[in-house]
């Protein structure tokens, strides 16, 4: 059926201007979020005398820079007067040119790719960039989201539309029931370990299948959110009842008479039946087991029960050498069990892994043990922190020793000075695992909140599976 | 944005897979002003070590390498975060061209945005250039825009792809925003058109 079309295809349809060349389109962009990273665009447009197009669809989100500490003083509280600037421009910025601010004081304060969801400004079919390339994260709501420089911050905020060429779609099958234990961020990181951090490079991906359907919202943006580290344009998930229901009342969702047109409009969304997609991976969700990363790329991962595995097995020339530095580098032998590496510190937070439901999964292992070592929880918004207080999650954690924080980028980037010390090894539910991410020297192993609570109480990379009920 | 056209210049080689923008300019250094000098935190926590000096190993301190204005590397180059500032380093510290196997989407748009020429060539021939420049430290390489061709130092001439767009861009040292502001009655009219349709999906609790 030559018409029949992907999701990918008719939210682009629905957003094309113009376009200078067969797959190059010029896209009209329904929200720019950026953090306070870009100043470069806000200086360049105002160097340039242009003006913001839409101030209302450009959303501002204090998050990299906040601190998670000592917020009682507000911005004059940031010791370092370079992080403190990067807080204060953003928010001199946005009085200036009028955008939406989520400002550090503000009670939605929070991630941007947990807030913007949040406050239901993602729906099923817009167009959202932003200045993070974890922007792909609304996917989650059959959204196309994607990351961007800050030049084309700039361009979007002159335009409010972006050039964008077409990508090549891939479409990813998870049949099965994750097991147990077995989280969203497993089974993001079990495909990334398969396809390879490139392995999703250029294209547009859709997650389909059982064991995607099965994902709460919050499960489906951790999977969407880890898109950008097997290097796709972006990564959707059709719109069904739990889209439906997670955006009903939410302050930016549709209302009233919108919310029905809303809803048979989502409906006709999902790629048709007969669509044709570019490429195609089948994951068997059933065999899937907590995974652990133990190199410094996000494709070197091993469910949690393997060994680490040896270079010299690698027959791809690229990769074998890029393992043998990742091992030195993290300091690990081939053939150590995953299970039996130590651990110095943990991190539970990150714009992959800080909404309730993360945290509700890292609190039901904490629950009643004691952390061996250092470990901070950083909920990803305020909001996220309220409704965690509510159950009484923070009481689970302070009582098992972890601290307990306020919201923001944190650990995952250490932007804010949350670092993780030279040649200490931590267990982070962040996504990115390089030489020096997490501070200077710093030895990252990725994992869910549920492992990273494990590995807490533990002092090591323990199996989550040994610790939660049937 | 600075033309390209035509450059001849001293080649660097840096052959590793997925070379990633956190290690191009780590995170800690975007906070600066572009007047800090971007150039000096290119590559920082390979060039420097623990004492923060200059690590003569790393190959961008190798005395032949200063005035490099070429970098060659691995596949997916560039990956991982968006931030700009990792081709802001790349462009003050005097690099106009990169070439590689294969880049990140979001870096190579990036370096069009900035003058900087992303060039793809095929991974025997980015590791055949590297044996080369390994060979002869310093040698120089030079790239044609209009004729989309490298020639490397042993006088082989490659030929390489780029989306028509992006060559008038760096070819004209276009500002992409003037270029788009001219369908701006196109957006207008566009925009009319989108809210009447879906009115829910344009800043629905905001205007």
């Amino acid at each position: 059926m030559a018409s029949a079309k992907t999701m990918l295809q008719k939210v682009l349809d629905l957003h094309t201007v113009t376009q200078r060349a067969e797959d190059e389109l010029l896209l009209y962009v329904d929200y720019n979020v950026v953090h306070e990273g870009p100043f470069y665009a806000f200086d360049g447009l105002a160097r340039e005398g242009r003006k913001v197009m839409r101030p209302s669809q450009t959303v501002g989100f204090a998050d990299h820079y906040v601190p998670t500490v000592g917020r009682k003083l507000g911005t004059a509280g940031i010791a370092d007067p370079e992080v403190r600037s990067m807080v204060e421009r953003l928010q001199q910025n946005a009085e200036r040119t009028g955008i939406l601010h989520f400002g550090m004081a503000d009670p939605q304060q929070g991630i941007m790719h947990v807030v913007v969801p949040e406050l239901g400004m993602a729906h099923p079919g817009m167009v959202i960039v932003g200045s993070d390339s974890h922007t792909c994260t609304n996917g989650a709501f059959g959204a196309l989201g994607f990351g961007v420089g800050a030049s084309q911050i700039k361009h979007v905020l002159a335009t409010q539309t972006i050039w964008f060429r077409k990508p090549p779609t891939l479409r990813i099958t998870v049949s099965g029931d994750l097991g147990r234990g077995v989280s969203a961020k497993d089974l993001a990181l079990a495909i990334i370990s398969r396809i390879g951090v490139a392995g999703g490079s250029g294209y547009a991906i859709e997650y389909a299948g059982d064991a995607v359907r099965s994902l709460a919202m919050e499960s489906r943006m951790t999977l969407c959110n880890m898109t950008i580290e097997m290097g796709a344009r972006a990564g959707m998930i059709a719109p069904d009842e739990k889209t439906r229901d997670y955006l009903q009342d939410r302050p930016y969702a549709p209302s009233g008479e919108a919310w029905g047109q809303a809803l048979s409009f989502w409906q006709s969304l999902r790629s048709d039946d007969e669509a044709r997609f570019d490429a195609q991976v089948d994951v068997d969700g059933s065999e899937l087991q907590p995974m652990v990363t133990w190199g410094t790329c996000q494709d070197e991962a091993s469910a949690v029960s393997a060994s680490i595995p040896d270079p010299r097995a690698i027959t791809d020339p690229a990769r074998r050498a890029r393992a043998e530095h990742a091992l030195a580098y993290m300091g690990l032998r081939p053939g150590t069990p995953i299970r039996d590496i130590r651990i110095d510190r943990v991190f539970i937070g990150s714009c992959t892994n800080a909404r309730l439901e993360d945290l509700r999964d890292a609190a039901a292992v904490a629950r009643g043990k004691m952390a061996r070592i250092p470990a901070i929880v950083v909920p990803g918004s305020m909001s996220v922190k309220r409704a965690a207080e509510a159950e009484g999650l923070h009481e689970v954690f302070l009582g098992a020793g972890f601290e307990w924080r306020d919201p923001g980028c944190s650990m995952c980037t250490g932007s804010n000075g949350d670092l993780v010390p030279a040649g200490e090894r931590c267990a982070s539910t962040s996504n990115r695992n390089m030489e020096g991410r997490q501070g200077k020297g710093s030895r990252t192993h990725l994992v869910s909140p549920a492992m990273a609570a494990a590995a807490a109480i533990t002092g090591r990379l323990a199996d989550v599976r040994d610790f939660i009920g049937s | 944005m600075e033309a390209f056209t035509t450059l001849r210049a001293v080649a660097v080689p840096y052959y590793h897979a997925d070379v990633d923008t956190d290690e191009l300019i780590p995170h800690r250094f975007l906070r600066k002003p572009l007047s800090a000098g971007y150039g000096n935190f290119l590559f920082y926590d390979k060039r420097r070590g623990p004492d923060d000096k200059e690590d003569p190993a790393f190959v961008l301190n190798h005395a032949q390498y200063r005035r490099a204005q070429v970098l060659v590397s691995g596949r997916n180059f560039g990956c991982g975060s968006t931030r700009e500032g990792a081709v802001y380093a790349l462009r003050d510290y005097g690099i106009r061209a990169v070439i590689a196997p294969s880049f990140a989407d979001t870096f190579s748009g990036n370096c069009v945005q900035n003058g900087v020429l992303p060039v793809v060539l095929p991974e025997r021939s980015v590791e055949d250039l590297c044996a080369q420049l390994e060979a002869a430290p310093g040698a120089e390489v030079t790239i044609d825009l209009a004729n989309q061709s490298v020639t490397v130092p042993d006088g082989t001439f490659c030929r390489f792809e780029i989306e028509r767009s992006r060559k008038t861009q760096l070819l004209e040292g276009l500002d992409e925003i003037a270029i788009t502001l001219k369908h701006r009655a196109a957006i207008a009219r566009f925009e009319a058109q989108y809210r009447a349709r879906l009115p829910w999906l344009s800043c629905s609790s905001s205007e």
